[in-house]
């Protein structure tokens, strides 16, 4: 069985849907778009479709990666082009190409966030990163569906800042000044999300953005441990085939 | 006047509400038109949350339909849940339409589409947070006109106050003519404002203006008289009934939402209406004739369907859907085309014979078996005769253990309490018919690994039935009735593990039956419901009895009088001035014949017993066969 491996972007409106929701929203594209998905066997089959990481409700990005099993086998770019026309505009393919040895989860070690926070105070936010960094640990505590849950949120933090001369606009406040955070973070269990980094900001130098912020994932892929650089997780796969179109992990397409 | 779209305040609130993907619009088929190349802009409101709102076919359609018109507009809009209405409140943000954002005042009609009165409350905080008066009475140029349909319309007067015009029947052709009414009254520049528009249309006998009539009451509370206020106005307004379903085929284009609902599935309705003569039931009745699709346009609709939305799960609509005179080559030839292809297929509301089981294996025939839902509705055949279910225990046992030696092995069977003439015995013969289920399924396939289900649903009396008479059993006597069965089934060492149990206490049964039946008089109650927090009242979670009684009392509305009591031959119901196209003499002897415990056939198959719709309503019953079969898909 040839496997699939997609990167798609969620975008605009569409970062408010849920995993659950991408789901179900990804089967339907695909049995519009004809592609042959293999199904599970037993008692009540499944289309084998795979997601890896999926981001938070609310959370756009870049880099979201699912992996469909087919029957017969497919060119990778026809599968972009077909996918991508029937799902839903927000939810786009970026990039697809043909899984080749290893697991597609393993390669995603890390990932980069773009954190937007209308209104909130540039110099407060630079002295709170600066804070939290010197930090040995920050322990915040998140609601979880088991209750309350207390964790680390700095050692997972490889690189957190404030960057010059960005666009500094968001979505939902137009014309209003907005600070942005960029931060790459290890993946580990429990999970640190950029709200956790958001709340030991908060708790390390009292900085509280005044609306929610707008929380973009860059890219995800495997770590170069020298660099703290991501590397694009599909590249091992293209390496091998003939790939499809490539994109690299970090560049953002436009819609 | 271009409209400003709300979503960039809309979405500064999503992060903070649950299940936000339902607000932001955006489904698959869904159409955005420009606002200022169209002249008619309707907003439809489905009145419950997003997820129950979306699969609703009469919403699609309408939208589907209105949208083809090319000046004609249609968004949609849903209840939006608490959270996000504090929030809505908090920042002045007014309720808006899922697929353009646009705030609904800015529309020129907004159409309600009930299908339970529980929804009435919803209706409030929508026009509440839309800016629109709440009574019509208060409302100007400037609003829209709010418009009811669906079958709660059918006794639109516990809302009567709140809306300018009801619709009753199919929506299809009344929504075009609507539009039509209005184009030209804006066209002429609107003259005479809201009222004459209002009057253009109740003009025509096919809508109902509220505040055109006036209610007279006797001193003890009953109607004395229900009368136009204004020439011109008719005495009676009739409902609408689309003839030739297959030229209307719709949704054409069925929406697929992000969001997950109550229903992940496409549906066609095979036929509307049904003439099985249930008394309980009020869409058998509003819903006459039976009007059949034919097999090809069923196969068609099926095809285009799938292919549109991607769904993988089929269902076949209608009030009893194994009734459609081609439903077994419907269901080999669909099953024949999707074979091997994941798509399941799903007819729910079927009757109890043998023959569902064919037609049961067919849809299953590459899945599962798990299992099937059987309506005897009545415990005891005395019960059954007296809501005309003609179902004998014969039957039913031989039903249900032909589909346990198929192979299903879990069965449902369906049933009310609180029926007309019901006794204790009545209800507590439906833990006997369970059993004898149990065992006949047991000795047929020498297992114990079989199941029933019994699920009791609370009756109602409903307007335009022949019950719209009878007394509603109080809450008490549905409860103590319930738990004795429950005590009955529960306390039997040998069958009570193989048999679930699924009941509603009798209470919310009262409100709705209070809504169904009221006048008038009883939109003070709804008001002062919502105005004491009420919302989502088809939500055991948000609905609240003592509020409800609450609200009745500070009103001075006697629950019992509009509930318990039993109506006279002559007394004046709410709704005798709204035409369903039924003989209320008809009606009445039905009523009698139900008291004695008198069967009345079905008038597909054996002559016509006078309810009186067609020849009032200029329509007939159509049915097939067709004689044609569904060829195998080139395509799959």
């Amino acid at each position: 069985m040839q496997r699939l491996r997609v990167r798609y972007a969620k975008r605009g409106r569409l970062r408010f849907t849920s995993h659950r929701d991408i789901s179900r929203a990804v089967e339907r594209a695909v049995r519009r778009a004809g592609i042959p998905v293999a199904f599970s066997a037993g008692f009540s089959p499944h289309p084998k479709i795979s997601y890896a990481g999926a981001a938070p409700t609310g959370v756009a990005s870049e880099a979201e990666y699912l992996e469909i099993g087919v029957t017969k086998p497919c060119e990778p770019g026809r599968i972009r082009a077909d996918l991508d026309g029937s799902l839903p505009p927000g939810l786009d393919v970026l990039d697809v190409v043909e899984a080749t040895v290893g697991g597609l989860a393993d390669r995603l070690e890390a990932s980069e966030w773009d954190v937007r926070l209308p209104g909130a105070d540039w110099e407060l936010a630079e002295t709170a990163v600066a804070k939290f960094l010197a930090a040995e640990a920050v322990e915040v505590e998140r609601l979880t569906k088991k209750g309350p849950r207390r964790f680390d949120a700095r050692e997972a933090v490889l690189r957190l800042e404030v960057p010059e001369g960005a666009d500094r606009t968001a979505a939902q406040v137009p014309g209003q000044s907005c600070v942005i955070l960029r931060m790459v973070v290890r993946h580990v269990i429990p999970a640190v999300r950029p709200d956790d980094v958001l709340t030991g900001l908060r708790l390390v130098a009292d900085f509280a953005p005044p609306v929610p912020p707008e929380v973009t994932r860059l890219a995800q892929g495997p770590l170069d441990a020298s660099t703290g650089a991501l590397a694009d997780p599909l590249g091992l796969d293209r390496d091998t085939t003939r790939g499809g179109e490539a994109v690299s992990a970090g560049e953002q397409v436009d819609g | 006047m271009t409209v400003e779209s709300i979503f960039p305040r809309l979405e500064a609130l999503l992060p903070k509400v649950q299940k936000p993907i339902q607000y932001v619009g955006g489904e698959l088929n869904s159409t955005v038109k420009d606002w200022d190349s169209t002249d008619v802009r309707w907003a439809l409101m489905y009145p419950d949350a997003y997820e129950v709102g979306l699969p609703n076919q009469g919403v699609a359609i309408l939208y589907e339909i209105l949208n083809e018109l090319p000046a004609t507009l249609a968004e949609r809009t849903y209840a939006v849940w608490p959270d996000l209405e504090a929030l809505m409140r908090a920042e002045g943000i007014p309720q808006f339409t899922v697929d353009a954002h646009r705030p609904v005042r800015a529309f020129d009609v907004l159409g309600l589409s009930f299908s339970t009165e529980l929804g009435y409350t919803n209706m409030l905080t929508a026009l509440d947070l839309a800016g629109i008066p709440l009574l019509a009475v208060e409302r100007g140029d400037d609003d829209p006109i709010v418009l009811a349909g669906g079958h709660a319309a059918f006794n639109p007067e516990p809302i009567a106050d709140f809306l300018d015009a009801a619709v009753l029947g199919d929506g299809e052709q009344i929504a075009i003519a609507i539009s039509e009414v209005i184009r030209e009254w804006k066209g002429e520049g609107s003259p005479g404002g809201r009222d004459e528009l209002l009057m253009r249309l109740a003009e025509s006998g096919g809508v109902y203006v509220p505040k055109f009539y006036d209610v007279d009451y006797h001193p003890d509370g009953r109607i004395t008289r229900v009368a136009p206020n204004r020439p011109d106005v008719p005495w009676r307004v009739h409902k609408h009934t689309v003839m030739d379903l297959d030229e209307w085929p719709y949704p054409k284009k069925p929406l697929v939402p992000l969001a997950e609902t109550v229903h992940e599935r496409f549906s066609v309705e095979i036929f509307r209406g049904c003439t099985r003569g249930c008394r309980f039931c009020q869409a058998g009745m509003i819903t006459r004739p039976v009007r059949e699709r034919s097999i090809t346009t069923i196969g068609a609709m099926v095809e285009n369907g799938i292919k549109e939305s991607g769904f993988n799960e089929v269902g076949l609509l209608s009030l009893s859907s194994a009734d459609h005179s081609e439903i077994g080559e419907v269901a080999k030839g669909l099953a024949d085309r999707y074979e091997g292809t994941n798509t399941s297929l799903s007819l729910p509301s079927t009757r109890v014979d043998a023959f569902n089981i064919d037609l049961a294996n067919e849809f299953s025939r590459n899945g599962r078996r798990s299992g099937l839902t059987f309506a005897p509705e009545g415990g005891s055949e005395r019960m059954r005769r007296v809501i005309n279910k003609m179902v004998t225990e014969e039957d039913l046992i031989r039903t249900v253990t032909t589909a346990y030696s198929q192979g299903w092995r879990q069965v449902k069977l369906y049933f009310m309490c609180g029926l007309p003439t019901e006794t204790d015995e009545d209800v507590l013969g439906i833990a006997d018919l369970a059993k004898k289920v149990i065992k006949a399924g047991r000795e047929i396939t020498g297992s114990r690994d079989i199941r029933c289900t019994v699920s009791i649903g609370g009756f109602v009396p409903k307007p335009h039935t022949p019950f719209q008479w009878a007394s509603q059993a109080d809450h008490e006597t549905v409860d103590r009735r319930l738990k004795a069965l429950r005590d009955s089934l529960r306390g039997d060492k040998n069958y009570g593990r193989a048999i679930g149990f699924r009941y509603h206490d009798g209470k919310p049964s009262i409100v709705e039956g209070l809504l169904s039946r009221g006048d008038r008089r009883v939109g003070a109650v709804i008001r002062a419901v919502w105005e004491d927090g009420g919302r989502f009242d088809g939500w055991s979670e948000h609905f609240s009895y003592e509020r409800w009684m609450a609200a009745a009392e500070k009103a001075g509305v006697d629950v019992d009088w509009y509930t318990v009591r039993e109506r006279e031959e002559n007394e004046v119901l709410p709704w005798d001035h709204l035409d369903a196209g039924l003989d209320r003499e008809w009606l009445w002897q039905d009523w009698q014949e139900a008291v004695s415990g008198t069967e009345v056939e079905d008038c597909r198959w054996t002559p016509c017993y006078d309810c009186g719709v067609c020849p009032t309503m200029g329509t007939e019953i159509q049915i097939g066969p067709t004689g044609k079969k569904l060829l195998p898909l080139t395509v799959v």
